[in-house]
């Protein structure tokens, strides 16, 4: 009984006076939280966290690279998740929700790139390795320059919602390989993923707490982003049906 | 306070110098965009009511 009312409780959200209200009331605590997070898991990753036995003070990297580019592959899947509501039960919000939440999606893609190939120069003496992750997430990136550029050529916004969200389904495939690349191609530079349910394959626990603060940091800095983003693409279509209908009569 | 970086300091340092730059830039643009399209707003819902 409360399974459905939640559900129907969540479906509330398409209603964008709602959405408005309600995102209003909790960006405040988003914002604080993101800042917090960061500063502490960035802070400490960056200050008091020891040299690493292979990698020595490389390893500070991490505490960008690991939840930049979980963000980047986590951004794709929420906007697969609203792309499909959107296809199937036409909510708007939902197709703004997934427009908002692409540049954030571009933004991580490109630190993962960039603080990879930095750290990669070092450590495996070139920038850049067509190695079955890094290609994946290269693809990945082009994917949500495709999707950004698409929304921004249709001038009919449903039909623009339309296509983006089958493009959306169709970059998933790479979005789920750039996932899950280190775990099946044993060939390629990129070493196994740094986080894992199994606490013996999983970095050390000084690294492994900081680096948590920090995926957190990451993950409320997007919910934040999207949110205040929705806002915003809400605000853009009143504006367009307000003028459109100024000029009606 | 700064941590000894040694010979990888550029590689640390530009990561994060580059990382925090572009989740700045995120950040602000969102934020600018929201005000300017905010004020928009509010501009075309006061002419309609000025225009009754």
């Amino acid at each position: 009984m409360s399974h459905r009312f939640s559900l129907n409780a969540l479906w509330e959200f398409a209603n964008p006076q709602k959405f408005m209200r309600t995102s209003q009331a909790v960006l405040p605590f988003f914002w604080g939280a993101t800042a917090l997070c960061l500063a502490v898991g960035l802070g400490w990753g960056f200050f008091f966290t020891p040299e690493a036995e292979n990698f020595g003070s490389t390893v500070k990297i991490i505490y960008i690279h690991v939840p930049a580019a979980m963000m980047a592959i986590n951004a794709w899947a929420m906007m697969l998740v609203t792309s499909l509501i959107w296809l199937i039960r036409r909510h708007h919000v939902s197709a703004l929700a997934a427009r908002a939440a692409a540049p954030i999606g571009l933004t991580m893609t490109l630190i993962a790139l960039v603080t990879g190939a930095i750290w990669g120069e070092p450590m495996w003496g070139t920038y850049w390795a067509w190695d079955p992750r890094l290609t994946s997430f290269l693809i990945l990136f082009l994917f949500y320059l495709g999707y950004i550029a698409l929304w921004e050529a249709i001038e009919n916004p449903d039909a623009a919602a339309d296509l983006t969200s089958v493009l959306c389904i169709v970059g998933s495939v790479f979005a789920l390989l750039s996932r899950y690349a280190v775990n099946f191609w044993n060939q390629g530079l990129h070493q196994g993923a740094s986080l894992s349910m199994d606490r013996a394959d999983h970095v050390a626990n000084v690294y492994y707490i900081p680096l948590l603060v920090s995926i957190a940091g990451f993950v409320l800095l997007f919910v934040a982003l999207v949110l205040f983003r929705t806002q915003t693409e809400i605000r853009v279509r009143r504006i367009k049906a307000l003028v459109a209908r100024e000029r009606m009569g | 306070m700064m941590p000894d970086l040694g010979k990888y300091a550029f590689a640390v340092l530009s990561s994060y110098g580059i990382s925090l730059l572009l989740i700045a830039a995120i950040v602000v643009l969102s934020l600018w965009r929201g005000a300017r399209v905010r004020r928009q707003l509010e501009e075309v819902e006061a002419r309609r009511k000025d225009h009754g």
